[in-house]
C-alpha cells in the first residue's frame, strides 16, 4: 500500500488547488459518441454531469464533466478524467475500486491513483467524502453500463 | 443583561464537547438549538416516572399526563398571547404549515384564487402551497422583495387582489434574517379578505410574540429551535378559523364518535388536529423550554442577539474578502461568503476549527437566484452565544486562505 514517495500536505493542496482553479476537463461533451450521467448530492450543492467516450478498442478516448461543484468535487472529478483517458474498462474499474478503498481507509493499491492520492485524508472530513466520490461514482456507473451493452 | 451565565445549564455547552478535536463553537442555531437540563429532565420525568397515554383518564397516571398536556397548552398560549384552545400540537413547523395548507387551503381555495408567498420562504412554507395549488388550480404569486431581500407591506399592497385568499410569509426569514411587519401585512391581507399564515419558525424562539397584536390568522413554529425537543411543534390558529379547518390526519383521539357506516363526528379544535398518540415526552420538554425562555425574558434574548449581530458585523468590516449579505437584518444571522471559497468548502474549513455553521441553499432554494449566488455560509446565534464564539468565527475567517488544509492536516 505505501507509495514509493509520500505526498506532503503541501503537495496535496497544490494538486487540488490546481485542478480546482483550472480544471482541464470541465466542459460539456463536444461531438458524437459520448454517454453521460447526471449526478447530484443531497448533502452538498454539487450537481454535475459526466461524459465518457470509448474508442473501438474499448479504451477511454475522452472523459469530461460539467456543473456546479465545490473544491473537492471539482478537483476529484477533474483528476479522474485525467486518469481515465487511455484506460481499458477493466483498468478503469480497478482504478475506481482502489480510490474508494483509499477514501474509506481500507487497504488499497496506490499505484494507479497518481494525483488522486491527494484525497488520501479526505476521510478526516467524513461529511465530505461524497464530494470526493461524486464524479468517480458517476463514471463507475457509466463504465459498468458499458460492460453490459 | 449578561446571558452567558445560562451556558452552564446546557450539557452541550459545559461538558467539553469537541468537534475535530477543538472545543465546539455552535453557530447553527437557526437549524436547531441545544437543550438545557430542565428540558432534558422533563423528558426524562415522563419516561422514568410519569409514563402513560393521554385522553384516557381511567387512572391517576393518565390523568397526570392529561394535566401536563393542558398545562403545556396554557404555557404556549401565554408565551404567544393566544387562548389555550388555539394551540394545536404538531410535530413541528413543517407539520403545522402542512396542516394549514391541506386542512384549510385545500378545502377553501378555488381555481380563480391566488396564494401569495415570497422568494425568501423556507421550503416548508412553499412546497405545501405548491401542492395545494396543484390540487385546487389556485395560482401561486410572489410578493416582490426589496433588493436586500426585505418584505415591505407596501409591496404586498401592490400585488394583492381580491382573488388573494392566502398570504403565507415568514416572520423572520431563515437565510437572511429579515423581520417582516406581520401586523401591517395582516391588516392588508384582511382588507382583501385573505388570511395571513405566519411562519414563525425563526421568530418565536427569538422575539416576544403576541398573536393578538400581530393579528395573524395562523402561526407555525417548532419546539427544537427554542431549546425544546425535536418532534414537537405548534400551530396557532384563530379559533373560528380552526373550527373551519379540516383535520389533516384522522384516527384515534380526534373523533368524538363514529360508526362503521362512516358517520364521524370530529372533536372541536385543538384536539381535532391531534390524531393518534402525541409526542408526550416532547410536550413535557416543550413546557420546560417555554418556562425556561420566559424566565430569561424574550426581550433580553432579542437584545442580546442584536448586540451580537452588531458586534459581528463591525468585526467583519475588517475583512474585505468577506461578502456579507445581510448586515442590516434584525435577526442574529450572518449570511456570507468568503471570496473564492465555495460555501461548502468554507463550512468544512470551519468544521476543522470546531465551528458549526451551515452552508448551502438553506432550504430556501428560490433565494439563490435572488442573491445571485448559488450558496452561502450561515452563522446563527442564540441567547447562549457569546462574543468569544464570534471571535472564533472571525479568527477562522482571518486564516481562511489555508481552507483546504481541512482535508490534509
Ligand atoms: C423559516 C422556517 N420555516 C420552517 C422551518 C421548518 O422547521 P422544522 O424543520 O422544524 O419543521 C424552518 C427550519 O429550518 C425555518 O427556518
Amino acid at each position: 500500500m505505501p507509495t514509493s514517495f509520500e505526498l506532503t500536505p503541501e503537495m496535496m493542496r497544490a494538486i487540488i488547488m490546481d485542478h480546482y482553479s483550472s480544471p482541464r476537463h470541465k466542459h460539456d461533451a463536444e461531438g458524437e459518441g459520448y454517454v453521460s450521467l447526471h449526478s447530484s448530492s443531497v448533502n452538498c450543492i454539487d450537481d454535475i454531469e459526466v461524459y465518457l467516450k470509448l474508442n473501438k478498442e474499448g479504451k477511454v478516448e475522452d472523459a469530461c464533466w460539467n456543473g456546479v461543484a465545490c473544491a473537492i468535487s471539482t478537483a476529484s472529478s477533474d483528476i479522474i478524467c485525467d486518469l481515465l483517458v487511455g484506460k481499458t474498462e477493466d483498468e478503469a474499474k480497478y482504478l475506481i475500486e482502489q480510490y474508494n478503498h483509499m477514501l474509506h481507509e481500507e487497504p488499497y493499491d496506490a499505484e494507479p491513483l497518481e494525483e488522486a492520492l491527494a484525497f488520501k485524508n479526505t476521510s478526516r472530513q467524513a461529511a465530505r467524502i461524497h464530494c470526493a466520490t461524486i464524479g468517480w461514482d458517476a463514471f463507475n456507473e457509466l463504465i459498468k453500463g458499458h460492460k453490459h451493452e | 443583561m449578561d446571558l452567558s451565565k445560562f451556558r452552564k445549564d446546557f450539557p452541550m455547552l459545559r461538558d467539553g464537547i469537541t468537534m475535530q478535536g477543538k472545543p465546539l463553537v455552535w453557530l447553527d442555531n437557526a437549524s436547531t438549538t441545544f437543550k438545557p437540563d430542565c428540558v432534558i429532565e422533563a423528558i426524562e420525568r415522563y419516561y422514568k416516572h410519569e409514563t402513560s397515554n393521554s385522553h384516557r383518564g381511567d387512572y391517576d397516571l393518565a390523568y397526570a399526563t392529561d394535566m401536563e398536556i393542558l398545562k403545556t397548552r396554557e404555557a404556549v398560549a401565554k408565551f404567544i398571547g393566544s387562548k389555550k384552545e388555539e394551540v394545536v400540537f404538531t410535530s413541528g413547523a413543517t407539520n403545522s404549515l402542512n396542516l394549514v395548507a391541506f386542512g384549510y387551503g385545500a378545502k377553501y381555495l378555488k381555481s380563480e384564487d391566488e396564494i401569495l408567498l415570497t422568494e425568501a420562504e423556507h421550503a416548508s412554507n412553499v412546497l405545501p402551497w405548491f401542492k395545494v395549488a396543484e390540487m385546487t388550480g389556485a395560482k401561486i404569486k410572489y410578493i416582490p422583495l426589496t433588493k436586500e431581500g426585505r418584505l415591505l407591506p407596501e409591496n404586498l399592497e401592490k400585488v394583492i387582489t381580491d382573488h388573494t385568499k392566502i398570504v403565507a410569509v415568514a416572520h423572520i426569514t431563515n437565510v437572511l434574517g429579515y423581520q417582516a411587519d406581520i401586523k401591517a401585512l395582516s391588516a392588508i391581507a384582511h382588507k382583501h379578505g385573505a388570511v395571513l399564515v405566519c411562519d414563525g419558525a425563526q421568530s418565536v424562539p427569538h422575539i416576544k410574540i403576541d398573536v393578538k397584536d400581530l393579528d395573524c390568522d395562523f402561526l407555525a413554529f417548532s419546539g427544537h429551535k427554542l431549546c425544546g425537543p425535536t418532534g414537537i411543534g405548534v400551530l396557532y390558529g384563530k379559533y373560528d378559523l380552526l373550527v373551519k379547518t379540516d383535520p389533516f390526519m384522522t384516527g384515534g383521539g380526534m373523533n368524538a364518535r363514529f360508526d362503521m357506516c362512516g358517520d364521524v363526528g370530529f372533536l372541536e379544535p385543538p384536539m381535532r388536529f391531534e390524531a393518534g398518540t402525541l409526542n408526550l415526552a416532547g410536550i413535557y420538554g416543550l413546557h420546560a423550554a417555554i418556562d425556561y425562555l420566559m424566565g430569561i425574558g424574550m426581550d433580553n434574548i432579542e437584545a442580546h442577539e442584536r448586540e451580537l449581530k452588531a458586534y459581528a458585523v463591525a468585526k467583519l468590516k475588517d475583512y474585505p474578502n468577506v461578502k456579507l449579505y445581510n448586515a442590516d437584518s434584525e435577526a442574529g444571522i450572518l449570511t456570507f461568503n468568503i471570496d473564492n471559497i465555495f460555501a461548502q468548502d468554507a463550512a468544512t474549513y470551519f468544521n476543522s476549527k470546531g465551528i458549526a455553521v451551515r452552508s448551502g441553499q438553506h432550504c430556501a432554494k428560490i433565494l439563490t437566484s435572488f442573491l445571485g449566488t448559488l450558496a452561502t455560509v450561515r452563522a446563527s446565534f442564540y441567547f447562549y452565544t457569546t462574543k468569544e464564539d464570534i471571535d472564533c468565527l472571525v479568527d477562522a475567517i482571518a486564516h481562511s486562505e489555508d481552507y483546504l488544509d481541512a482535508y490534509f492536516i
